[in-house]
């Protein structure tokens, strides 16, 4: 759907992003992970059309963004890091002036805003003035009027900033939901969001991509699959030397003891399958109590820790 | 076409929604009220001319409401971030411009209607045409359209709505002031200043119940000149 060759924009004399290549496929989730100043923005304003690239192309559905900006426009759903709010309007009136503005056929309006409404649970403030609502409301909205005209491509730049945790959790519930209808591009440096909603990652620095590919793949790339956390309760020896002989596992380690409790990391094998059901079975078959199970949590961190280091580094 | 309409009811719709709006419309009945009491009906003097300098005291009037009206217009999307909206939707930079236009336009008409009781108060002692009346009015409005454009073009300039009130003021000075500037020099340069005058020239016809063709022609195009110069300014912000 996307496809971007040798994408660069300069601001005056200095490259934010820099000869850029990439493809994503219809229906795709994309996650931009990068430090703040590493070009995620810039590349999701030139995807969205706000900016021009200085070179490169960009087609999506095979239009060239600088020939026919107007067209892909139509496409496109464009949520940017601060939401483009008007404060004095009501929810309401707002989006029925964006779905307007985005040429929603007349009779389609006030379906299409309710439904998106629905989407996004603004349902109950759609008399409200946008001015009178919290953050998390107004990020919403934002959500909203990308959607409102229902376009095959969202583009989300940071959409969880500023969110307090449960607002953030329900962002992130509602990006999952919008899977599949819609191919969507999202930025963040939160690295447990972009590990829990996207496919496929595109780590940006200093305006390059220094990798691409999924959780998974990028982890492999840098030194070894997906770590597993095991907490049981007992002999934490006796639990690493049972899980050491289950098939897939390359490497497991008693990280420590404390008391009852031990905590267990393993390392799978590189082409291993998900592992987690085989260590359950084989923990509960030797009658050891199993407190946690989970891929470790500083697993995309320790990745883009390396990525960007290594970069940094270069 | 119908983007620039969707933006121009937008815009208007933000004028009587928020207390700018109010505020503006108070300031100028104020002044024109004020302006007329204290110069037009004082003193002796046939109908016809207060009405003529009722129609000259108004015309410094809309331009201060113009450079207020359209200070916010582009400079305050690029401040609050809502061009990107703009920007991202189906609308060409031409029908951001014309729509912003339009909208500071439609409330300027509004904004000048409610002064209309003040010609009506000739009718009271004396006797205005109707002709005069409408060239007046008329000629307030293609003199306010201009000065509204130069100041779209200002608010495309900058992302601070009161500096782009001050370069709107500053340009539409220089070109009153070129009238003056006409009486110092000698031609053919005085006749080019002269041409050029925004009000010297080109505004007492219609202040004395006279529609030219030269001058709505003159009004029309500092118009269409300014409002093309914000479209390129806007289109050379995405390269940026």
């Amino acid at each position: 759907m996307i496809e971007v060759d040798g994408l660069t924009k300069y601001y005056g004399t200095h490259a934010a992003i820099r000869d850029l290549h990439f493809s994503i496929a219809r229906g795709e989730v994309i996650g931009f992970l990068g430090l703040n100043g590493a070009g995620k923005t810039t590349t999701l304003r030139v995807l969205g059309c706000v900016l021009l690239p200085t070179s490169g192309h960009v087609t999506i559905d095979g239009i060239d963004i600088a020939r026919d900006p107007h067209e892909i426009r139509k496409r496109i759903g464009f949520l940017p890091d601060s939401p483009p709010l008007y404060n004095e309007m009501t929810v309401g009136n707002y989006l029925t002036f964006v779905a307007e503005l985005r040429g929603v056929g007349r009779s389609e309006v006030a379906r299409r805003v309710a439904a998106v409404e629905e989407q996004t649970a603004i349902r109950e403030v759609n008399s409200e003035v946008i001015a009178s609502l919290s953050h998390g409301y107004r990020q919403r909205v934002g959500l909203a009027q990308a959607l409102v005209h229902n376009p095959q491509l969202l583009i989300l730049d940071e959409p969880t900033s500023g969110l307090d945790p449960v607002q953030i959790v329900e962002m992130r519930q509602l990006i999952k939901n919008l899977r599949g209808a819609h191919t969507i591009l999202l930025s963040s440096h939160i690295l447990s969001e972009i590990s829990q909603t996207c496919d496929r990652l595109l780590v940006i620095q200093s305006g390059e991509i220094v990798a691409q590919g999924s959780e998974e793949q990028l982890a492999q790339r840098l030194g070894g699959a997906a770590a597993i956390e095991i907490e049981l309760r007992g002999d934490g020896e006796r639990g690493r030397q049972l899980l050491a002989s289950v098939a897939g596992v390359a490497q497991i380690e008693l990280v420590r003891q404390d008391g009852e409790t031990a905590l267990l990391r393993c390392r799978p094998a590189l082409e291993a399958a998900e592992l987690r059901p085989a260590l359950v079975r084989a923990l509960v078959g030797a009658e050891i109590d199993l407190l946690r199970i989970d891929r470790a949590a500083s697993q995309l961190e320790s990745v883009f820790l390396k990525l960007t280091q290594t970069k940094e580094a270069a | 076409m119908r983007a620039a309409l969707l933006i121009a009811r937008r815009e208007v719709g933000f004028y009587l929604r928020s207390w700018t709006g109010y505020l503006i419309i108070a300031l100028v009945l104020f002044l024109d009220g004020f302006l007329f009491n204290a110069f037009c009906v004082s003193g002796s003097k046939l109908s016809a001319q207060v009405l003529t300098e009722f129609f000259y005291n108004a015309s410094g009037v809309t331009v201060i409401a113009a450079a207020l009206i359209s200070m916010r217009l582009l400079a305050e999307e690029h401040q609050s971030g809502t061009i990107n909206l703009l920007y991202s939707s189906p609308v060409r930079d031409h029908e951001i411009v014309l729509g912003k236009f339009l909208g500071a336009l439609v409330f300027l008409a509004v904004m000048t209607l409610p002064t209309v009781y003040m010609p009506m108060m000739i009718f009271l002692h004396g006797k205005i045409s109707w002709g005069h009346l409408a060239a007046g009015y008329l000629g307030l409005m293609f003199y306010g359209a201009a000065a509204l454009a130069v100041g779209t073009l200002a608010s495309a300039l900058t992302k601070i709505p009161i500096l782009a009130g001050v370069i709107a003021g500053c340009s539409i000075g220089v070109l009153i002031l070129t009238h003056w500037l006409a009486r110092v020099t000698e031609r053919p340069l005085s006749e080019v200043l002269t041409a050029m005058a925004f009000h010297g020239t080109h505004f007492p016809p219609f202040q004395q119940g006279m529609i030219h063709l030269r001058d709505v022609v003159y009004y029309l195009a500092i118009t269409y000149v300014a409002l093309f110069a914000a479209t390129r300014v806007l289109e050379a912000r995405r390269w940026r």
